[in-house]
């Protein structure tokens, strides 16, 4: 309970880190610092308001504590370009991501493992020969050429999935669970989600089988052979369970780095998510939208790193704290 | 981008017989000659090392001229042939052109990233591993931040606000991609560290420091072109990525620039599979290059994992 406790500390302290990172490099950017709350078309009135409430017209260093504090209550001002609060903004977008991101890693894990475990008992067989190979290179290929290609094929050329977005324009609906759970909806998922999955897969596949060869050396996976169970007793029931470990930590991980990742898909379907948004604030300037979508994403992966360390531990009693990671 | 599997390296490099340190450098740059994916690897490296050398004699039009036909029509989306080998952008500029000059920009930041994540990562996981105490614990915090930061998001920010530029890219990737590098080192170094010949070097009266460069560091050099050759493909895929989203230099010809003109000029709506293909291909072979040599390495520094 203490490492716990210990454990969430350090997060704390990361985040805290990465906030101030942020912090400063919004004040190195060209130009007045105060371009990152107050846009020139905003009124007196608003201007004096904003000034207020971020302490633009105090000393660096209050502005710095006044940032910490709003940014710890999801405070990050108003958008430049949507006039509208930037917490509103990131709220609007994020389960699109989620969905998107959720989606992808979960198809892309368990295709993984149960590939990954099937090649480790097939070892040096003609299908590891072209499987591995194959696996290496959708790691290699960029995510967004993957998409282009895919998009390419089977949205322009075969017209069998739209070519972006994530509803089709006009379409209303009652509440963000039927808009996500509409056929519509999914339809325009698949590519993006497909080409996430494709570049997802790879890790747990080659972790899973290295951890599947590892772990059928050990004696337990001897004493069952020697008991006479049948083989595939033996590798869900005895070898998978362990090999399974180090995935799970790889899984959570993957989950935080994939928000901040998407960015790249996300602009080639024109996904409404997160990381789109990033692109097309910095883009435009609209310097609070940036900020926040950075610092959620940010949030995203401190948490994911945080729950992956203490999977680590609780899974595997054998890792004592903070002997390694 | 974790390195997750790279991060549990077997600890037994360090149980082989004890070689000079030059012996060792040697031997970490021989290269396992009849290993198929390795030499695979080298040789995909070499032809696009030598097609950046000679690219200007290589390329048959300048990457960004815009060219016309004998009548003087514009040639605009012209279909591979044998003039134009990969046929031309919808502004008339020769694809083939671009790809061979595009190798530049790739190699430049591939390979520089990748001295530079080497090097920082190597440094920080010999001192962390080897000095331990409040240094060590200072320095995995310090990766710990550079874990908890979003790294596209964190390039694109800082493209966007100190300009972009090939530099910008390459500190992105300097700043926050040697933990992985720097964590594998570091419990390496805490192997290395018990070894008798380093209680011997520290009993014969060796300072901390020429015990550390002299004694530790060749043991662990084999590890760092291990992680060198995996960032070089990472370094090129981020350079594409920000190029792709716009924020990457605008005088370079890049593979990632040429993609974002394809993807910005309608190319995946036409079907031009000509003009985006080849440069995303071009990408594939250079980080799959890595992938091969690097596993290469592994098989020569962890003979176990052969077997």
């Amino acid at each position: 309970m203490k490492s716990v406790l210990s454990r969430f500390a350090q997060m704390l302290f990361v985040l805290w880190v990465v906030a101030t990172i942020l912090f400063l490099m919004f004040r190195l950017m060209p130009g007045d610092p105060t371009a990152a709350y107050i846009d020139t078309t905003f009124t007196e009135e608003q201007q004096q308001q904003l000034r207020a409430a971020f302490g633009l017209d105090q000393p660096l260093w209050k502005q710095y504590f006044i940032f910490i504090a709003n940014a710890a209550q999801g405070e990050f001002g108003e958008s430049f370009h949507h006039r509208k609060p930037v917490i509103d903004l990131l709220m609007e977008v994020l389960p699109n991501t989620l969905v998107l991101t959720l989606s992808s890693i979960i198809v892309a894990y368990i295709f993984g493992v149960l590939v990954g475990s099937w090649l480790a008992w097939n070892r040096g067989t003609r299908a590891e020969a072209i499987v591995v190979p194959t696996v290496l290179t959708l790691r290699a290929a960029p995510e967004f050429w993957l998409g282009m290609v895919l998009l390419a094929t089977f949205g322009f050329g075969l017209g069998w999935f739209p070519s972006g977005g994530a509803n089709s324009a006009g379409a209303a609906y009652g509440s963000e669970w039927s808009r996500i759970f509409s056929s519509d909806f999914l339809h325009h998922l698949f590519l993006p989600a497909l080409t996430l999955a494709l570049y997802l897969q790879g890790l747990p596949l080659l972790l899973m089988r290295s951890n599947m060869l590892d772990v059928m050396q050990e004696d337990f996976v001897m004493m069952a052979r020697m008991k006479g169970l049948p083989e595939w007793v033996i590798v869900l029931k005895h070898a998978a369970r362990n090999a399974l470990l180090p995935v799970m930590t790889a899984f959570a991980i993957g989950i935080g780095q994939s928000i901040g990742a998407n960015v790249v898909v996300e602009t080639v379907f024109s996904w409404p998510g997160l990381g789109r948004l990033l692109v097309a604030s910095v883009a435009a300037s609209d310097y609070p939208v940036a900020q926040g979508a950075f610092l959620l994403i940010a949030a995203v992966l401190v948490l994911m790193n945080f729950i992956a360390d203490l999977l680590y531990s609780v899974l595997d009693p054998r890792v004592s704290h903070g002997a390694r990671r | 981008m974790a390195h997750v599997a790279e991060a549990s390296a077997p600890e037994d490099a360090a149980a082989e017989p004890r070689v000079g340190a030059l012996g060792r450098i040697m031997r970490a740059l021989r290269l396992p000659r009849g290993d198929f994916f390795a030499t695979t690897g080298l040789i995909i490296y070499a032809v696009f090392l030598i097609t950046a050398l000679l690219a200007d004699v290589i390329r048959p039009h300048d990457p960004l001229e815009i060219l016309f036909s004998d009548d003087g029509q514009l040639l605009a989306n012209a279909p591979p042939s044998l003039t134009y080998p990969l046929g031309t952008t919808n502004l008339g500029r020769d694809i083939f052109s671009q790809l061979v000059v595009g190798t530049r920009a790739a190699l430049i930041v591939g390979v520089t990233a990748a001295i530079v994540v080497a090097a920082i990562g190597t440094l920080i996981g010999l001192i962390s591993g080897f000095f331990g105490g409040w240094i060590d614990n200072g320095l995995m915090r310090l990766a710990d931040v550079a874990l908890g930061i979003p790294f596209l998001p964190f390039t694109i920010v800082l493209s966007s606000f100190i300009g972009a530029s090939t530099w910008t890219i390459v500190m992105a990737i300097a700043l926050l991609l040697w933990p992985n590098t720097a964590r594998v080192i570091r419990s390496q170094v805490l192997t290395v560290r018990e070894r008798a010949f380093v209680e011997a070097a520290r009993v014969s009266g060796s300072s901390p420091w020429r015990i550390l460069f002299v004694h530790v560091a060749p043991n662990i050099l084999p590890l760092t072109f291990l992680y060198g050759s995996i960032a070089i493909g990472w370094a090129i895929l981020t350079e594409a990525s920000i190029s792709f989203l716009g924020f990457g230099p605008s005088d370079v010809v890049s593979w990632g620039y040429m993609l974002q003109d394809a993807y910005g000029s309608q190319a995946l709506s036409r079907g031009s599979f000509n003009w985006f293909v080849p440069p995303g291909v071009c990408i594939v072979l250079v980080v799959v290059a890595g992938f091969f040599v690097s596993r290469g390495y592994e098989e020569l520094l962890f003979p176990k994992l052969k077997d």
